[in-house]
């Protein structure tokens, strides 16, 4: 490795953390204004964020809506990627193909599509509204990770444990399950982050009466820019960092992200 | 590894196909029908069948909607691509230890929302708090100056939000280039340079086209950055749209036009897929 390419390695991943620094700063500024580098140090902008109601009632809604989606986007991708793998399904392709879209498309397109559809149902403005859908916008992630960790179980196993008389229930619950839990953790600690950080469907399906972190921000940045946007942007930086790195000590990151293992394949 | 009786399987399917298809495939279809809804001036829309929503795209405002988007969006990906292409190439030559952090890192900024890089760009590119502070101190300007709302400050966010994207669409297929590749031109005496440019970019044409197109549909699906960065005259399609659906209460136009944005998008991600992919 060249000091040339370190360099340039270096410089790319500064421009990527330069925007975050200058928010870092500017939420330490000591009075309601956005300088950077910030004008006194102070941290009551973080205490803002966890203590006027507005601000920790968005933080609320939108660590209820994100675990709630989560768990909604593992709900629906654990089955279907369990049947594909499991099953010769005939349209196995094609289900698999519908489960990646939603990630896939420009969001405003799926936020237009969730409007007209809860306007239509009733449940326009209603925080289940923007669980589903964000459950529904998200399964593509655990779908992937899932069918991943079932691709990765050695068939053998599963055999051993038919020839011991295990039907078909006891092997994908003693078997199965252990083996991909932990792929199915990344999937929800995915679909987590990136429900936590979405605006634009949430924003469109129930902006005015449901307001997450990201739409209050959005609004912020409407009517008034406040040093207490840059503390919710350090936390969520913070929680990114902390989820995935949890997945990159205790999981195959790489792997996740689409590397071949070295050799092990051919 | 799969059984020979796929029953259970379509029990097991049913639930998140129903569901797929109930939350996903239904909404695209009721956006569909509100596209040729008439549409009733201060209030929502009225069921029928007329085009006039689409009448619309024929006319100079909507070309020039998407000049601006085709050619913001190709900017912005191929500066992305450019920008990640040697560093995906240079990570994936990276110990483990080094490259999980990173990834750590790349993973957390692609996961941001569009509303807080939206933020720290418009505070960057800002008179008071803003990287031409930092030109002014060390001498290159003589005074701070605003670079938001204009051309290239929308270029600048699209490129940085597309990059870590474009990053992890190339991830995949570097990370599997033979390692006896670049080994082989250097022992026939080629630069590190030379080979780089002349044995790695070749091999990857397919991915670097692939990653192309993703992240041009990826750059046409930001909402914030054009309106928050930009001008009205630097709006993209995609903030058109919500601008009709919700500040304008035209949601047969919206709805018009985002069908127009699906479509553009599933073509441009099924070409990928099918003449791109992986397998070829």
């Amino acid at each position: 490795m060249t000091a040339l390419a370190r360099l340039y390695l270096f410089a790319v991943l500064a421009i990527l953390s330069a925007p975050i620094v200058v928010v870092a700063g500017v939420s330490l500024n000591e009075r309601k204004s956005l300088f950077f580098p910030p004008r006194g140090i102070s941290l009551k902008w973080f205490e803002q964020l966890f203590t006027d109601p507005s601000w920790r009632g968005a933080l609320i809604n939108s660590l209820t809506i994100a675990g709630s989606a989560a768990v909604v986007a593992v709900m629906v991708a654990l089955p279907l990627a369990y049947a594909i793998w499991r099953y010769n399904l005939r349209f196995g392709a094609l289900l698999y193909t519908i489960g990646l879209s939603p990630f896939i498309l420009p969001p405003v397109v799926s936020a237009i599509g969730f409007l007209s559809f809860w306007a239509t149902v009733g449940l326009y403005g209603q925080m289940i509204a923007v669980i589903l859908s964000h459950g529904i916008f998200l399964t593509t992630l655990p779908l992937v990770t899932i069918t991943l960790g079932l691709r990765s179980i050695d068939p053998t196993v599963i055999e051993a444990a038919e020839t011991l008389g295990a039907d078909e229930r006891a092997v994908a619950r003693t078997v199965v399950l252990p083996l991909i839990a932990p792929y199915m953790l990344s999937g929800l600690a995915f679909a987590f982050v990136l429900s936590l950080n979405e605006y634009i469907i949430a924003f469109m399906i129930a902006g005015f009466t449901v307001e997450t972190l990201p739409v209050k921000i959005f609004k912020s940045l409407r009517y008034g820019y406040t040093p207490t946007m840059g503390a919710a942007a350090v936390v969520f930086v913070g929680v990114a960092v902390v989820v995935f790195g949890l997945i990159g000590k205790f999981g195959d990151l790489p792997k996740l992200l689409g590397a071949w293992e070295k050799r092990s394949e051919g | 590894m799969s059984v020979r009786n796929s029953t259970p399987g379509y029990v097991l399917a049913f639930f998140p196909t129903l569901a797929l298809g109930v939350l996903f495939l239904v909404p695209f279809g009721i956006m569909a029908s509100i596209s040729v809804a008439h549409r009733v001036t201060g209030g929502f829309y009225e069921p029928g069948f007329t085009l006039a929503s689409y009448w619309r795209f024929v006319s100079p405002f909507f070309g020039g909607i998407l000049l601006n988007s085709v050619v913001l969006s190709a900017l912005a990906a191929m500066l992305a691509v450019m920008i990640a292409f040697p560093f995906t190439y240079l990570l994936t030559r990276q110990p483990r230890r080094i490259q999980v952090p990173v990834l750590v890192g790349l993973l957390a900024v692609l996961s941001l929302s569009e509303v807080i890089v939206g933020f720290s760009w418009s505070t960057l590119l800002s008179r008071s708090a803003g990287i031409s502070n930092l030109f002014v101190a060390i001498g290159l300007m003589e005074k701070a100056q605003s670079w938001t709302p204009g051309f290239y400050a929308v270029i600048a966010g699209l490129t940085y939000v597309s990059l870590p994207y474009a990053t992890m669409v190339l991830y995949p297929a570097l990370s599997r280039l033979d390692p006896e590749l670049p080994e082989a031109a250097r022992t026939l005496g080629a630069s590190p340079l030379r080979a780089f440019f002349e044995v790695i970019v070749p091999v990857s044409r397919r991915a670097i086209v692939a990653c192309l197109i993703m992240a041009f549909v990826y750059s046409l699906g930001s909402y914030l950055l054009p309106s928050l960065l930009g001008r009205p005259q630097h709006w993209t399609i995609t903030v058109h749209i919500t601008d009709q659906a919700i500040y304008q209460s035209n949601l047969p136009f919206a709805s018009a036009m985002a069908v127009f944005l699906l479509v553009t998008a599933l073509l441009l991600v099924g070409f990928t897929q099918r003449f791109l992919g992986e397998k070829a």
